[in-house]
């Protein structure tokens, strides 16, 4: 008996203690979190704000980006001394995930990262983004280059302002080009003739890695832009039709590169980190992506500059008797930053981005060596050449096509990425490659 | 002890944090799982009930049905590979040199994360550089096949890391139980003039007839909830080559935002792993246990 009282008496000084543990440890934090929120309700007061922020930029990955957001985050704190912000770093794709998962039990941190158009809208859709079109009217509005904040609205208001803006050049190796007498092409004729060339000299002509889906659908774009004009466009947006011919066509060339061994080889086996160190280590002698690579190729201190010489860029060929013209880009606004709906500290955070969105777009250029959504006097400070040209091509641009995966709603989004993937393997003819798409557009959602 | 133990009040008391832990982690959300999976829902606005839809959209989806098919040959694949681990695990078990290194190498495997098994993989499957390539291009190959990108190798090329990620675990096990036969049975049968064979055949294999049977089921349920390396390597593709279930329903919720769909897809994998669990028992069920005195 006295045996069994003194296990009871354990067993239950056990479970209390954990218990007490647990409760001690939910109300400390319990306590400072709704501290902060009560002081964050109005922003006037001196009272401790504390604000969560989500972003993508790790630094390993993406050292200077990162980089540039700790000091802009340590500027912010210095002039707000009552602001404290929490960073969350995460991977590009985790980062997707994390937010559809936060959605779902509605915990969004107050100041986050988000793409725009199709990905946007069901965020939208469930109320879980502040519209910002107040910080639009104010000084914030005129520093955004035209054209670039309309990709982040929805029925007329503004719920993400961008910070990025990009085009996807061709980039090549001077040194592969000119070891074959290679010219930068201007025709697509001229640009299969340099990938007949390098082929039969034992060269990979272009580094590419599908495994992401995406990186072949730059290829597609493009294609689709040069035969069709804005065929592409309006078939996504359902003012035209997949079954425009100039759209099947696009996805004959897709196999015709296929055929002619274009692209590294199990290219649909590689990410497009593994694509891109093709290029990196010279084994291929061209690369499409967009201009957020700048870095690697000016600034980033751990790429040798042996290589960083090497590189230059060419607009996308055209196409005889194709609609498209050369200066029309497939690129525009990249990622920008959103405030929760349901933050407790909405006016904090807008001040938040509203300071993000300005200190980006003074720094990210010299800094981080990208292209901001907000003008860039490019006359003040020293820049790469490489880094000039295409901020000077992106000026002259005639137009701009958002990536297709970003324009389409989600299920779209994804059956394009799956038919690209099967296109450029070649489990897909162009016809049913275009029919498929139809079909995942006419679903909706 | 026992006289604690036999109240039922303590006894409750000791359960009950365990049993709260599962409920609210495993059971709940399995119970929500098929709840979703009644609902056409993108995981962030409203739900809609659509009652049954997302089932009999999956008994159609052909899709659903290629990858399902992968999941069981991986799991055939599985099954089938417990007798290579088995026939290593009664090597080890003898008396040989080196057993103890041979222990190691297997079991070092285990150690490494899924993630960092899936790298080192795809280093070796590297079409141009890999390890693989490289070799069958110095013995002569001129072509070596692009593993990961060939809808028809891609499969059995990701079958091979997993295999050989679950070696140890099995090996292990095997070895324990095969160490654990009382050495005076098998000194009897030696005397009695069996040879190895037979030792091993005769009497070390009817003895742990009871560990094979559960790895049975634990590689062949292992195999049809299996997600990560693929995910990692492949992502199900190219072209869905390499999907198999659990990367289908994450694919639906995550990638397509259809949460109700994906919930369908995961509600039924629970089914398929409970009655195959199910089968398993019954088809390997026996009345009467080998028991060594």
């Amino acid at each position: 008996m006295k045996k069994k009282t003194l296990a009871m008496l354990l067993s239950w000084t056990l479970i209390l203690a954990v218990i007490l543990t647990g409760c001690n440890n939910a109300g400390s934090g319990g306590g400072s979190d709704s501290g902060s929120n009560a002081g964050g309700g109005d922003s006037g007061t001196d009272g401790k704000v504390t604000l969560k922020f989500m972003h993508l930029w790790p630094a390993g990955s993406s050292a200077q980006q990162n980089k540039l957001v700790n000091d802009i985050i340590q500027q912010y704190q210095t002039d707000n001394p009552n602001v404290t912000i929490k960073q969350e770093v995460l991977e590009n794709e985790q980062y997707k995930n994390k937010l559809k998962i936060l959605s779902a039990s509605n915990e969004l941190p107050d100041v986050g990262v988000t793409w725009a158009a199709g990905f946007l809208e069901p965020y939208v859709k469930g109320s879980l983004f502040a519209p910002l079109d107040e910080l639009l009217n104010g000084s914030l509005g005129e520093k955004f280059i035209a054209g670039t904040t309309e990709a982040y609205a929805v029925d007329g208001k503004t719920y993400a302002l961008p910070i990025e803006l990009n085009i996807s050049p061709i980039y090549y190796n001077k040194a592969i080009f000119d070891k074959y007498n290679l010219q930068p092409p201007a025709t697509y004729d001229e640009f299969l003739n340099v990938v007949k060339t390098l082929n039969d000299h034992g060269e990979v002509p272009i580094a590419l890695g599908n495994k992401d889906r995406w990186t072949g659908s730059l290829w597609y774009m493009y294609l689709a832009n040069r035969v069709g004009g804005d065929a592409l466009e309006k078939a996504i947006n359902g003012s035209g039709k997949f079954d425009d011919p100039a759209l099947t066509q696009a996805a004959a060339e897709v196999q015709k590169l296929v055929d002619m061994n274009a692209f590294n080889k199990g290219f649909n086996g590689l990410s497009n980190d593994e694509g891109k160190s093709e290029f990196m280590n010279e084994k291929a002698a061209m690369y499409l992506m967009g201009t957020w690579e700048l870095p690697n190729f000016t600034t980033n201190p751990d790429i040798p500059q042996e290589f960083k010489d090497k590189v230059g860029f060419f607009k996308f060929p055209t196409i005889d008797g194709g609609k498209g013209d050369i200066n029309s880009w497939v690129g525009g606004p990249g990622v920008g930053l959103f405030a929760a709906q349901n933050s407790k500290v909405k006016d904090e955070a807008q001040k938040f981005i509203q300071y993000f969105v300005e200190k980006w777009g003074e720094s990210s250029v010299t800094e981080a060596g990208v292209i901001p959504a907000t003008k860039v006097d490019t006359a003040a400070v020293q820049l790469p050449q490489l880094y000039i040209d295409l901020l000077n091509e992106l000026n002259q641009a005639s137009s701009l096509t958002l990536f297709a995966d970003v324009q389409m709603k989600p299920a779209a989004a994804q059956a394009h990425l799956d038919m690209i993937q099967a296109l450029f393997g070649k489990a897909v003819t162009p016809e049913d490659f275009v029919k498929n798409h139809q079909a995942a557009i006419d679903k909706g959602n | 002890m026992d006289k604690v133990m036999s109240n039922r009040l303590v006894a409750a008391l000791y359960v009950l944090p365990a049993l709260l832990l599962l409920l609210v982690l495993v059971y709940i959300p399995i119970v929500l799982t098929g709840y979703y999976g009644l609902m056409q829902w993108d995981g962030i606005g409203a739900m809609t009930f659509i009652g049954l839809d997302n089932y009999t959209r999956l008994i159609q989806d052909s899709t659903f049905w290629q990858s399902a098919n992968h999941t069981f040959l991986l799991a055939l694949f599985s099954a089938l590979s417990l007798i290579g681990y088995l026939m290593i695990a009664l090597v080890l078990s003898g008396k040989i040199k080196g057993a103890n290194l041979f222990r190691k190498i297997y079991l070092i495997p285990m150690l490494l994360s899924s993630v960092a098994i899936a790298q080192l993989w795809l280093k070796i499957y590297h079409p141009s550089n890999g390890v693989l390539n490289s070799f069958l291009e110095a013995i002569g190959f001129s072509n070596p096949p692009a593993w990961l990108a060939e809808p028809s190798l891609v499969l059995y090329a990701l079958f091979v890391p997993i295999l050989w990620q679950y070696a140890g675990f099995y090996i292990l096990i095997y070895y324990a139980a095969l160490k654990n036969i009382p050495e005076s049975l098998i000194e009897a049968a030696r005397i009695d003039g069996a040879n190895p064979w037979q030792i091993a055949f005769r009497i070390k294999l009817p003895l742990i007839t009871e560990v094979i049977k559960v790895t049975v089921v634990l590689a062949v349920v292992g195999s049809l909830k299996y997600f990560d390396l693929i995910y990692v390597m492949t992502d199900g593709g190219p072209n869905g080559a390499s999907e198999v279930m659990a990367s289908y329903m994450y694919r639906q919720a995550f990638r397509s935002f259809d949460f109700g769909y994906g919930s369908a897809v995961g509600f039924f994998l629970l089914l398929i792993c409970l009655v195959v669990t199910w089968l398993l028992r019954k088809a390997t069920a026996s009345k009467d246990t080998i028991q060594y005195s």
